[in-house]
């Protein structure tokens, strides 16, 4: 399962969904693939529909790094995930990442291994297209849950 | 507790509120001297955004808007462009558009009620606390909730921003076995409701009244969500198309949202319990009764008992979904053709926060001319101030630390959708 958060009217904030149409055009997601691929806003309950059951689920996201510009790149797993500050990315929704792991962790709806590859953001406001730092993270990260899905 | 005259209180993070904003408040003394609720309205991009698109594209668009309501701004936006176009939409496709709308609400209603807004009245932090110590309640409502994406991924095509919405209907109606399996769910997810209206009854709700006006569509026959006349409280009742002849926006300096009031009125409040004071004759006999075993009168006033109308509605929307399942007749097309045509047209549905207008000016070549959208939530903020203030008022006594999460739980009544373009909400208290 690979699942892209974010808005693309959110310019960075659009990094997920964009990972996920790229990986749609590679053929990601086709029923012979055995991968299922979606995007979300990341609203938490839909996060945790989406991976409940899961051998594998990998999690695209934009953050705010607190870096003066875009396009770091982050894979954390699980253990690292319940540690995150407190935000994430712009999307329209009260509760974290970080907390929305911890909320699976509770109901016992948690994917068996889950991969979160996030890339820093530096513009989360209205508006389509990604910043160029963090349009660069595309492929790499693409490749990466190419890699991880095997 | 150390009562100071004056004092400032800045809070970094509004959880459990559907965005972003940020709130002030300035106490001098005794008496609170100003409360401004800052709402970053995303409309006002999406306004400026569609002008020069093709008239297709608004409902895709706006469903962008919220990711919690992406079904009210298709619906709006359908409503306003087929109204510019002259091409009125009813029988089966209009069912089946109420019938996503009814997954909409169920949706949405249930992640405030069990995720936002329960953990305030049980003492909980937030549903992470609230899920350790009663795994079983939250449980039901991630089932509940699920009820609602599955008519939302059956009718919209998926539960994010539905792709088989169009203008005129939908790209593709279900068969009448594909609801079959849905009116399955449904009939679990009914008695799940039921039980949140039993278990939301048994909260403490503080005492607060307000006589705001209320504002909500009105559909007489059936309760209002994707079509119908404005009704107020106090006021005449009028089609969409007058919308811009009784509700007057005006920009105010602290935030990047309007300020909505009723012309020669004032501030009015739109949102669940608007919509049950003025619709609730029309709600069917479950979802009434329902109400009545939940002590709610005919009308609803205190903002605190807004989640047990919140708990009625999905009541609502689940047996309202179960009769149009076995009601339906596919239509004999999917959607209906709708040439361009210059003109000027409105859309009004009730999204789950309440009535959100749209107007769109249309081109003879089909180009979006002009757009506006009157979100719900904006429509509220000058009636959540008024509250604010009062509530504040009444709590002076409370240090910073209680008075700011009692300020976040009042605001979370109104279940604010403030998309914007922070990541949080400041509450900041100034006591002078």
């Amino acid at each position: 399962m690979v699942i892209g958060v974010g808005n693309e009217y959110r310019r960075d904030d659009g990094f997920g969904p964009t990972v996920v149409a790229r990986l749609t055009e590679l053929g990601l997601g086709d029923p012979e693939s055995g991968v299922t691929v979606r995007a979300t806003d990341g609203e938490p309950t839909r996060l945790i529909d989406l991976w409940t059951g899961a051998d594998l689920a990998v999690v695209v996201d934009a953050v705010r790094d607190g870096h003066d510009h875009g396009g770091h790149r982050y894979e954390l797993v699980l253990g690292e995930l319940t540690d995150l500050p407190d935000e994430r990315s712009s999307s329209s929704h009260g509760i974290s990442l970080g907390s929305t792991v911890e909320l699976g962790q509770a109901l016992g709806r948690l994917p068996h291994r889950l991969v979160v590859l996030a890339v820093g953001g530096h513009e989360f406001g209205f508006g389509a297209g990604l910043t160029p730092e963090v349009a660069a993270a595309v492929e790499p990260v693409v490749a990466r849950v190419r890699d991880l899905v095997g | 507790m150390t009562h100071r005259s004056d004092r400032i209180l800045d809070v970094r993070a509004l959880a459990r509120v559907e965005g972003e904003g940020a709130m002030h408040v300035r106490v001098r003394g005794d008496s609170v001297e100003d409360v401004r609720l800052d709402i970053y309205e995303p409309p006002r991009f999406f306004e400026a955004f569609l002008r020069g698109r093709r008239y297709t594209e608004p409902p895709d668009i706006t469903a962008r808007i919220c990711g919690i309501c992406p079904v009210a701004y298709q619906m709006s936006a359908c409503a306003a462009i087929e109204d510019a176009c002259g091409v009125p939409v009813d029988g089966p496709i209009a069912d089946l558009r109420r019938l996503l709308y009814c997954g909409e609400w169920i949706e949405s209603h249930t992640l405030h009620i069990y995720l936002l807004h329960a953990p305030d009245f049980l003492g909980y932090p937030s549903a992470l606390e609230l899920a350790k110590d009663r795994r079983g309640i939250v449980e039901r409502g991630l089932a509940l909730k699920k009820a609602g994406n599955e008519i939302m991924e059956l009718i919209g095509g998926r539960a994010i921003h539905p792709i088989n919405v169009r203008l005129g209907g939908f790209y593709r109606a279900p068969v009448k076995e594909d609801l079959a399996a849905l009116g399955r769910t449904l009939r679990v997810a009914l008695d799940q409701a039921l039980d949140t209206v039993q278990w939301v009854a048994g909260f403490d709700f503080p005492d607060f009244h307000h006589d705001h006006e209320l504002l909500a569509l009105v559909a007489p026959g059936t309760y209002a969500i994707e079509r119908g006349d404005v009704a107020t409280t106090g006021g005449p009742t009028f089609p969409p198309r007058q919308f811009e002849d009784h509700v007057i926006e005006e920009q105010v300096p602290h935030s990047t949202a309007l300020h909505a009031r009723l012309a020669g009125r004032g501030r009015y409040l739109v949102g669940p319990a608007a919509r049950y004071t003025l619709n609730r004759q029309w709600l069917s006999p479950l979802a009434r009764q329902a109400a009545d075993a939940a002590g709610l009168g005919d009308e609803c006033r205190n903002p605190y008992r807004s989640i047990l109308v919140r708990a009625v509605e999905v009541v609502y929307a689940v047996d309202e979904a179960l009769r149009l399942i076995e009601e339906y007749e596919p239509p004999d097309r999917p959607a209906l053709e709708v040439p361009p045509r210059a003109g000027v047209g409105f859309g009004a549905t009730e999204a789950p926060r309440g009535a959100l207008f749209h107007r769109y000016g249309v081109d003879a070549d089909g180009l979006i001319t002009s757009a506006r959208i009157v979100p719900p939530t904006s429509q509220n903020q000058a009636s959540i101030e008024d509250d604010l203030r009062r509530f504040v008022g009444a709590r002076l006594d409370l240090d910073d630390k209680r008075l700011t999460a009692q300020c976040e739980q009042a605001i979370r009544n109104y279940d604010p959708c403030i998309s914007c373009s922070t990541h949080f909400l400041d509450l900041t208290v100034d006591r002078e």
